[in-house]
C-alpha cells in the first residue's frame, strides 16, 4: 500500500434523471452531476448512498458506464437488499454520490489493438475505454442468456465490431465469452499488439487472464470486492497484488484498483 | 453567545469534542479532500504497530442490519513508515493527532509509544488493547486484568503524552477496567471497541469473513455503548472518549449526557464522510437552543 494522497473525489448530490428497467433484472440509471461527470475517467466508479435504505448503512460502488456532458450512467443488477431498494428510486430523486473513485483503465496504447471483454453488467464498465480509445478494436460481450448481454448496441454505434456469446445460445454464439475471444484470437493478424480491458464475474476474468498470459499481451482487469469506505481508509476491499519488488501485498481495490494488470493479481486469493 | 465546545483529555486540547474512530478515517489524506480536518477536535489515525502488518485474509467486511462486521486485522505500514510517509501530512493542519497504537507483546506497545513520543506531530496515544481481530496479543491484553494493567503501566513509563486505553466491550465489568486504567496513570479512556461478531453463508456453509469472526460496529451497537459509557463514567474521574454507532449529533449528545467528555465518529464516515462536521454543528446548535454555555457543563448532566 502506498502512502496516501489527497484524492480529487467529490461528495455531491446528484439528480436522478432516468431509471430504466431492463430485461433480466438489470437497471440503467442516469444521474446528473456535472462536477463528478467532468472528472470521471474510464474504469472508475462512484460510491452511491441508496436513498431510503433504512437498516443498511454502507454505500454501494458502481462502475461508471457512460459520461455524457454532465450526466453519468450506471448499469446494475438487483442482487440484494441494497440494489432492490435502489431499484425503487424514481426519476426526480436526489442521490448522494461520492466519486469519481479508483484507479481506472489506462488509455489503450496508440500502437495497440484494444480488445474489450465484458460479462453481464461488466460490459458497461469498459464502454468509456471504447469511447476514448484512439484506435477502434473489438468487443466481446457474454452472459448466461440473451438478457445478460448488455450494451451491444452502444458499441455498435461507436462502430466497434461486437462479438456475442451466451451460455444457453439464446444470443450470439453458444458458450462462454472467452470461447468467442479464442475464435477471434485464432484468426488474428500476425504481429498485432493486443491489449485487453475486462470487467465481469471473477471466473470470466481469470479465464481472460489465462488468454492474455498465453498470447503474451497485457490485460487490464477491473475487480469487484466487498467495499467499505471507497476512499482507501478502511482497508476492507484489499486484494493480493504483486508489488514493484515482486512480493504479494494487499492493495486497495478502491484506490490502487479497481483495475490491475492480470499478472499482478493473485488469482487464488480472489475469493467469492 | 457561542457555547464553548473545547474539551481536554489530560494535556490534549481539542477545539471541539468530536474526533473520528481509529480505523475508519485512515491516516488523514483519504478524507482530506472531502472534509476540513481543521474542524475536527482531534484526528485519530489507524492503529500503528512497531513492524508493518499485512492484515487478515479477505473478505474483511460484511454488512448486517444496522451495522457491519469487519476483520481488517490491523493492517498498517509500521511505525517507521508511518513517521516518514504518513505523519508529515499533518504539518499542514493544526488539529491534534491521536495515534492508535498496538502490539503483540507488552514490549511492542512500549516500543511504538517510545518511538512516536519523539514526534512533535503526535499529541496523544490511544492504546488499542481491545481489537477483536487479532488472534494473539491485542485482544487478550484488553480482556485480562493483569495484562491490561501491565500494558498501560509500561506505556505510561515511556511517554509523557496523554494515553487513552481503548476498552473492550466484552469484559465482565467495564467500570473495573476503566478504574484500572485510571489507577495505572491513563489520562482518559475510550470506549467501546467493536463487539465480537460473526456472519455465515447458508449457501456455501462457510463463514463470510476470511478471519471467520470480526467486530460489529454501526448504529446496532449504540445502545450497548451508551450503557457501557454511562457505567464507566460513573466509576472514574478521568475523561472518556465515547464511540459506538454515532451517526448524528443526537447520538453524540447522548454519549456526552451520560458522562463522556468527547466522542468519536466511526462507521458513519463510510456512509456520510461529512458526518463529523455535521455532528460538530449539531452539538453547537443543541447547546445554543438549550442555553448551555459549554460542552463541559453538559457532560454528565444525566438526571436519574
Amino acid at each position: 500500500m502506498s502512502a496516501p494522497e489527497i484524492s480529487d473525489a467529490l461528495l455531491r448530490t446528484a439528480d436522478l434523471l432516468a431509471h430504466e428497467r431492463m430485461p433480466g433484472g438489470y437497471r440503467l440509471m442516469v444521474l446528473k452531476q456535472a462536477q463528478i461527470a467532468s472528472r470521471a475517467r474510464p474504469g472508475q466508479f462512484v460510491h452511491l448512498r441508496v436513498p431510503r435504505l433504512r437498516d443498511r448503512i454502507l454505500r454501494r460502488p458502481f462502475s461508471i458506464f457512460k459520461v455524457e456532458g454532465d450526466e453519468i450512467s450506471i448499469i446494475y443488477k438487483c442482487v440484494g437488499t441494497g440494489t432492490d431498494v435502489l431499484a425503487c428510486a424514481p426519476a426526480g430523486d436526489r442521490v448522494s454520490l461520492l466519486g469519481p473513485l479508483g484507479n481506472g483503465f489506462p488509455e489503450p496504447g496508440a500502437d495497440s489493438f484494444p480488445l474489450l471483454v465484458g460479462g453481464g453488467y461488466g460490459a458497461g464498465a469498459v464502454y468509456m475505454t471504447a469511447r476514448r480509445s484512439p484506435v477502434k478494436g473489438a468487443v466481446f460481450i457474454g452472459g448466461r442468456s440473451a438478457d445478460d448481454i448488455l450494451c451491444a448496441e452502444d458499441y455498435e454505434q461507436l462502430g466497434w465490431p461486437v462479438h456475442l456469446a451466451s451460455e444457453d445460445g439464446t444470443r450470439g454464439q453458444r458458450g462462454m465469452v472467452t470461447d468467442a475471444l479464442d475464435d477471434w484470437l485464432a484468426g488474428r493478424a500476425e504481429g498485432l499488439k493486443i491489449e485487453i480491458f475486462a470487467c465481469g464475474p471473477h471466473p470470466m476474468l481469470a479465464a481472460v487472464a489465462e488468454r492474455a498470459i498465453a498470447i503474451d499481451c497485457q490485460a487490464w482487469i477491473s475487480l469487484d470486492r466487498p467495499m467499505g469506505c471507497g476512499v482507501g481508509a478502511c482497508l476492507a476491499c484489499v486484494q493480493k497484488i504483486r508489488s514493484q519488488d515482486g512480493d504479494w501485498v494487499y492493495a486497495r481495490t478502491c484506490k490502487e484498483g479497481p483495475v490491475f494488470e492480470c499478472r499482478d493479481i493473485s488469482w487464488k486469493d480472489l475469493s467469492s | 453567545m457561542k457555547p464553548d465546545l473545547s474539551v481536554e483529555i489530560g494535556s490534549l486540547k481539542m477545539r471541539n469534542p468530536v474526533t473520528v474512530a481509529s480505523g475508519t478515517f485512515g491516516y488523514g489524506p483519504e478524507y482530506a479532500g472531502l472534509i476540513d480536518i481543521n474542524r475536527l477536535g482531534a484526528m485519530t489515525v489507524k492503529g500503528i504497530s512497531p513492524e508493518p502488518v499485512s492484515g487478515n485474509p479477505t473478505p474483511r467486511i460484511v454488512e448486517v442490519p444496522c451495522g457491519m462486521i469487519n476483520a481488517i486485522g490491523l493492517q498498517n505500514p509500521g511505525m517507521e513508515a508511518f513517521c516518514k510517509d504518513y505523519l508529515p501530512f499533518f504539518n499542514d493542519f493544526d488539529t491534534p493527532v491521536i495515534v492508535n497504537i498496538w502490539g503483540r507483546s507488552v514490549d511492542d506497545y512500549a516500543k511504538v509509544a517510545r518511538r512516536l513520543t519523539d514526534e512533535d506531530l503526535v499529541s496523544a496515544f490511544e492504546i488499542n488493547v481491545s481489537c477483536p481481530n487479532i488472534k494473539e496479543g491485542s485482544k487478550a491484553f484488553g480482556t485480562r486484568m493483569d495484562s491490561f494493567r501491565r500494558v498501560i503501566e509500561v506505556v505510561r513509563k515511556v511517554t509523557g503524552k496523554p494515553i487513552i486505553p481503548k476498552l473492550a466491550p466484552q469484559v465482565p465489568a467495564i467500570a473495573e477496567y476503566a478504574l484500572a486504567a485510571q489507577e495505572c496513570g491513563a489520562d482518559g479512556v475510550s470506549l467501546i471497541n467493536t463487539i465480537p461478531a460473526m456472519a455465515v453463508d447458508l449457501q456455501t456453509r462457510r463463514p463470510v469473513l476470511g478471519n471467520v469472526v470480526g467486530g460489529l460496529s454501526g448504529p446496532a451497537i449504540h445502545p450497548v455503548a451508551l450503557k457501557q459509557v454511562w457505567e464507566a463514567a460513573s466509576a472514574i474521574e478521568i475523561p472518556i472518549i465515547a464511540m459506538g454507532g454515532i451517526s448524528t449529533a443526537k447520538d453524540a449528545l447522548e454519549f456526552l449526557l451520560v458522562g463522556a467528555t468527547a466522542v468519536a465518529v466511526g462507521t458513519e464516515n463510510f456512509a456520510n464522510p461529512e458526518a463529523s462536521m455535521q455532528i460538530v454543528d449539531g452539538i453547537e446548535s443543541y447547546l445554543i437552543e438549550n442555553g448551555i454555555g459549554s460542552v463541559a457543563e453538559f457532560s454528565g448532566s444525566l438526571r436519574i
